[in-house]
């Protein structure tokens, strides 16, 4: 048999106010609370909720033959148990199944691995105790924010106690190899790397809604791949299922079809990654001298970094972080936290035409302004 | 006496310093005496009417089939049309502004001599249908009303004033707040330069708004010295004191720019200044107030910089918010490459705070209690910040001398002035 492993990430970042000059040192409130409380009740509505639902149904159908991973960042827990408690509960009960292995992450699903080692270990922790405090178990697969990789960041998580860690089947990496075999790290061979299969996971992601994929084209890609390749890796956001494509186009009923399909007409089984690093051996090394990503075509860090803009947003940033470290004060924490989200740099990104990547930098800063104040 | 007034803009729908200027300049000569009748393209109807008569071209009604109303056009003279001429905007916005008004001048012809026509008081791509529109109603409005003696602000309004001059035979004063040099350097649109150049001819007297201006009237535009008398702006006195505003959340000091942040400002002096007081002093916070072409460019040399987290940007501030702005300010930086005239620094220095200012602004010439320094000294400017940053007794004495000086710097004096270039106009007519 051979494996098919699921990984959903779910997500939401703090969006931040308007934060003006006339602000700072006077109010100490960074976040929209509004545009924070109405998407997460809408996402919740129209996909934490009907989806949890729907694999509920598929886990009790098929018990053990079901399995995949799930990913939290910290902000989307803190979120949902601010405004939206009942897809929580709902998630807490997919994951006491026992056959959903729940990932460690950084806990803003932030970009620290690039920038502070021990913001990173940080970041790791703290997301370790948040999993351990909401779903009752100890995460031992690793996943960094978007899928970030590069030999040194392997190193440095598998010195945190991992030994298994996800990231993208970069082409520009892999060359002619395929991303359907485990590898192992470039700078220590016992950390193992999964490989997003990010052709099938597109299929699901992207192009769902053009309406041209089908359960049956699925198991027909999955019979394609050669046999002597052993695994594939399905890494998906959560928010797919309903949010970002519409329920309309049928994609619940893609996923209610699916893991009947795949059980029936193929030689896979859904496995947890964890299972993964136990049962295959791994097949060479995946080397990764430049940092890679999931994200757009280039799957590089440019999304986050680069431009002047974000460079200087994220320098600003991590130099608070020797304060930060000692204090206590919660609050602090949580900003901290908030602002270090992957999400923020995106929105200063100038690769796209459209967004507001100067205003979003001018009223970032200004919220950095006022923290760095504080402490 | 009775002035038939034309200007673009009126507070508080304003986008410059030149509403401010007329604002003023009309409560002033209401104190002289002098009854204003103010043309303004749109009226919103909550402007303060206290002193001026406003007269909303909008509402002007056009019969095309009207011997009388036809004649007027004939009056207006030929204006180039499709010649693209938008002030204060970059190349990128200018492109885009060329396609919106292929469309319209298509139309040129035939939505000037409309019945009716709804001005938007802008300076978008219509500008110059919305010039023509406005010379056509000026001359109209000419015969309605009766008064001594017309006065026309800036190149908008100059078709406007000569046709009203034709018209009526009365004589014109122009004013010239800015000239087509301070707005674009070197590059000039030829079509502006003409219609100014026009309209000073055209007129019996012009009033400059510093001799900075004057100067460049005479050298650039060829107009004779005799006709051209300079009258520096005022402020209106504030009654607000500082206790009524917020003062800054940041414990340390705060230098701030405040204007459209475009080449005529100056803003990369600031940028590269705040720079190098940085190196001396991170404490120090610089704040640029306003929008404009070259935002974006500041924005991101800011970031190379790596000062983000030293200065920030608050976008386009207006009424209260400017001088909300003014409060929690310590030094206020006008560091223009060509100013006619600059009220700002005024502005500021009403609310006490110390101003340094460049040496090309028409303000240098009036005001004493301010540090003046050439717009290109980057050193220059970033010793004069610090300096006022530090040294308390230096800052002491601007805020209160400051004060007290631009306190008499009325519109009332200025508008007598004003007044006497009118009773000269009608002499020599």
């Amino acid at each position: 048999m051979r494996s098919l492993c699921f990984y959903f990430q779910v997500h939401q970042p703090y969006r931040l106010r308007t934060y003006r000059f006339f602000d700072i040192g006077k109010r100490h409130f960074y976040f929209d609370e509004y545009a924070n409380r109405t998407t997460m009740q809408r996402v919740s509505e129209l996909c934490y909720l009907p989806m949890n639902q729907l694999i509920m149904k598929k886990m009790e159908k098929l018990g053990n033959k079901l399995k995949f991973a799930l990913s939290f960042s910290g902000t989307v827990i803190e979120q949902m148990q601010q405004y939206a408690p009942a897809a929580l509960e709902s998630f807490q009960k997919l994951v006491a199944t026992g056959n959903v292995e729940v990932l460690a992450e950084t806990y803003s699903h932030s970009i620290a691995s690039m920038v502070d080692k021990d913001a990173f270990k940080m970041q790791v922790a703290e997301h370790k105790k948040l999993m351990k405090d909401v779903f009752g178990v100890k995460t031992r697969t690793f996943h960094n924010t978007e899928l970030i990789y590069s030999n040194e960041i392997g190193k440095d998580v598998s010195e945190m106690g991992f030994d298994l860690i996800l990231t993208e089947g970069a082409r520009h990496i892999l060359g002619w190899k395929s991303p359907n075999y485990l590898y192992v790290n470039a700078l220590n061979p016992k950390m193992k790397v999964m490989l997003r299969n990010w052709k099938l996971s597109d299929e699901i992601a992207l192009n769902f809604r053009n309406g041209n994929f089908t359960v049956e084209s699925f198991v027909e890609m999955l019979n394609a791949i050669p046999n002597e390749e052993e695994v594939v890796n399905i890494f998906v956001d959560y928010e797919t299922f309903g949010a970002n494509v519409d329920a309309s186009t049928g994609i619940f009923d893609f996923m209610e079809y699916l893991p009947e399909a795949v059980l029936k007409y193929t030689d896979f089984q859904f496995v947890e990654p964890h299972q993964l690093a136990d049962r295959l051996q791994p097949m060479g090394v995946f080397d990764a001298p430049i940092p890679l990503s999931c994200r757009d075509e280039e799957r590089d860090m440019s999304t986050w970094m680069g431009n002047d803009l974000q460079d200087d947003a994220i320098a600003t940033l991590y130099s608070n972080f020797k304060k930060v470290k000692t204090t206590k004060d919660e609050e602090l924490m949580r900003d901290w936290n908030a602002l270090q989200s992957s999400d923020n740099f995106a929105g200063m990104c100038t690769k796209h035409i459209g967004g507001t990547p100067y205003d979003f930098y001018i009223n970032y800063m200004n919220i950095l302004t006022d923290f760095k104040n504080r402490i | 006496m009775r002035v038939l007034m034309f200007g673009w803009e009126f507070p508080p729908h304003i986008t410059g310093g030149l509403g401010t200027a007329c604002f003023g300049m009309t409560k002033g000569l209401a104190k002289n005496g002098v009854e204003v009748l103010f043309v303004v393209p749109k009226a919103h109807g909550d402007e303060d009417q206290t002193n001026v008569r406003l007269l909303n071209a909008s509402d002007v009604t056009v019969n095309i089939d009207n011997e009388k109303d036809r004649s007027y056009w004939d009056r207006v003279q030929y204006m180039e049309i499709g010649s693209n001429i938008i002030p204060y905007v970059g190349p990128e916005q200018f492109t885009t502004m060329v396609e919106e008004s292929r469309h319209a001048t298509d139309n040129f012809r035939s939505s000037v001599m409309a019945p009716r026509y709804e001005f938007s008081g802008k300076y978008g791509a219509n500008l110059m249908e919305e010039v023509a529109r406005y010379a056509l109603i000026g001359s109209s409005l000419a015969t309605k009303y009766d008064f001594d003696v017309i006065h026309a602000h800036d190149w908008l309004t100059y078709s406007a004033g000569i046709a009203a001059k034709e018209t009526t035979g009365k004589p014109l004063v122009v004013h010239m707040h800015a000239t087509e040099f301070d707005r674009s350097g070197e590059n000039i649109n030829t079509n502006v330069y003409a219609i100014e150049r026009r309209g000073m001819e055209a007129a019996d007297l012009v009033i400059t708004v510093s001799d900075w201006t004057r100067n460049i009237v005479i050298n650039k535009y060829g107009i004779s010295p005799d006709k051209v008398i300079t009258v520096h702006n005022a402020v209106e006195p504030s009654d607000k004191s500082l206790d009524e505003y917020e003062r800054s959340g940041l414990k340390s000091k705060v230098v701030t720019f405040l204007g459209r942040i475009t080449y005529q400002k100056g803003p990369e002096y600031f940028v590269e200044a705040a720079y190098k007081i940085l190196q001396v002093d991170p404490t120090i916070h610089f704040v640029m107030a306003g929008t404009g072409d070259m935002l974006q460019k500041m924005v991101k040399r800011v970031a190379q910089l790596k000062i983000g987290s030293n200065f920030h940007f608050t976008g386009f501030l207006k009424g209260n918010d400017v001088d909300q702005m003014f409060a929690m300010s310590d030094v206020f930086v006008m560091p223009s490459i060509s100013e006619p005239f600059g009220i700002v620094p005024l502005e500021a220095m009403r609310l006490k705070v110390p101003v340094i200012i460049s040496k090309q602004s028409g303000v240098s010439e009036v005001v004493q209690h301010a540090l003046k320094v050439d717009f290109w000294d980057i050193n220059g400017l970033a010793d004069a910040i610090y300096g006022i940053c530090k040294y308390k007794a230096v800052s002491d004495i601007f805020r209160n001398e400051g004060k007290e000086e631009v306190d008499n710097l009325k519109w009332e004096y200025a508008s007598k002035k004003i007044k006497a270039v009118y009773e000269k106009a009608i002499n020599i007519n």
